[in-house]
């Protein structure tokens, strides 16, 4: 025997279901005034500084099919790279939102401002990116990816470049549609699989 | 000088302790699970930080499910409980000031919710959510009732344990966890394909909640105990410069 530690492991994940949206977006759930809004309804609010950007995509199973019943939530710096609450941070941008896909179209929309690039802790700069984490039925336990913007410099990003099969390195790149518009699908599995992250 | 600090990376996950992404005895799960290998890395400030809610964000029922959706001041319907508990990192410390929220179906197994047709009735003052912040110790409570058993469209006769969805954000967004809590003595527990994807006995008992009598109040409610812990960040030593040293 040996002396235990005095850690302790994280509590198990399981799947947040069907009616997530119950629970984290309760008024686009259909029970309006529980609360007096949604939580992360938008990462930005009035004159937030930098580029305003819309980024809509889809979640596909490994049928092609897009899920109706998927919640989203994204983090991100504001346009100088700082977190919120960091000294010098632009108020106006929380960072935080949750969006949910459509429950017809199965397409999901977030409006933000595109963020800045953020230093590695090793001190590489890391390109500008945005975490996502996707929960739903059949997920029993959340998935974590970035959206990297192919307008960008993404040759040096030290996560884009520990992808070995090159041609993955896509399915992290949001396609410019527009000005300021983007798309950026998410595929669970099959052809064109989206990098998942264990970080 | 030199001192300790939890400034570190975020501590791996241990995904062999997690649910397995793939069983086919949870149908969704087959055509919803990433085939290849996650890209694993270690932490940077995009999965370091995290937002902050404020108390500021709570309404006084928030974390009363018993009353928040209320029509008229009556209570829902079932049996009352506290489900109360403590968040805490690897590193055995509390998370304070962090939000927790909940998820449920009624007494009778029914969620409000569009798509759920479940025979059980909907109960005019239930809706099935609530919300809290930790305490300076990482502690949290919600009084509730104990949400029904519901049959699930699965495989010919799966139905669902009793369980409350929780979500929890810790200060990082790489420490974002889902879960949901069963209760002590379910027998429905070792038939659920969904507690199953927990290959492990041991880690699926840490989501089933005791009883807990030391917190029930005579003649009014009944205690259930779900302590949650969520990933910790390396300590490291750390050298602190004094001013002018």
């Amino acid at each position: 025997m040996v002396q235990s530690l005095d850690s302790l492991t994280e509590t198990p994940s399981q799947t947040a279901g069907p009616y997530v949206h119950i629970g984290c977006i309760p008024s686009f759930a259909g029970l309006p005034g529980v609360y007096p809004e949604d939580l992360g309804l938008s990462p930005i609010s009035d004159g937030a500084k930098g580029q305003i950007i819309t980024i809509t995509g889809a979640v596909i199973d490994g049928t092609g099919w897009a899920l109706r019943d998927a919640m989203i939530e994204s983090w991100q710096p504001d346009a100088g790279g700082l977190f919120a609450g960091r000294p010098g941070a632009d108020p106006a941008v929380s960072g935080f939102c949750r969006f949910a896909a459509d429950k017809d179209s199965g397409l999901f929309t977030l409006r933000t401002v595109k963020p800045g690039a953020v230093r590695h802790r090793s001190g590489m700069m890391q390109a500008p990116h945005i975490s996502l984490w996707i929960v739903a039925r059949g997920i029993n336990i959340g998935l974590s990816t970035r959206i990297y913007f192919e307008d960008e410099d993404n040759s040096v990003d030290p996560l884009l470049a520990r992808i070995e099969q090159r041609p993955r390195v896509e399915t992290l790149i949001a396609k410019r549609t527009g000005d300021g518009q983007y798309r950026f699908d998410i595929r669970l599995q099959g052809e064109g699989e989206t990098v998942f992250l264990d970080i | 000088m030199s001192e300790v600090t939890d400034q570190g990376a975020l501590i791996p996950r241990q995904r062999h302790l997690h649910p397995v992404p793939y069983d086919p005895e949870y149908k969704t799960s087959v055509p919803r699970s990433p085939k290849w290998p996650l890209l694993s890395m270690e932490s940077t400030p995009s999965e370091e930080t995290g937002p902050r809610f404020g108390h500021s964000l709570l309404g006084p029922l928030d974390n009363n499910l018993i009353l928040n959706f209320s029509k008229d001041g009556s209570p829902a319907i079932g049996e009352r409980i506290l489900m109360h508990g403590q968040v805490l990192d690897e590193n055995a410390r509390p998370v304070p000031h962090t939000l927790v929220e909940i998820w449920q179906a009624n007494a009778g197994g029914r969620y409000r919710h569009v798509k759920d047709n479940y025979l059980a009735p909907l109960d005019p003052n239930f809706g099935g959510c609530g919300r809290t912040i930790t305490d300076a110790e990482g502690r949290y409570q919600f009084l509730t009732i104990r949400p029904g058993a519901y049959p699930w469209p699965n495989r010919a006769n799966d139905w669902r344990p009793m369980h409350i969805h929780i979500s929890v954000f810790g200060h990082s967004f790489g420490q974002r966890l889902i879960t949901q809590m069963y209760f002590e003595g379910d027998p429905l527990i070792d038939r659920c394909p969904i507690a199953a994807t927990i290959k492990e006995r041991s880690q699926l008992d840490r989501l089933v909640a005791p009883l807990d009598m030391a917190r029930a109040r005579p003649l009014d409610f009944l205690a259930y105990k779900f302590d949650i812990v969520l990933r910790g960040r390396r300590q490291t030593m750390f050298e602190n410069k004094l001013e002018g040293m």
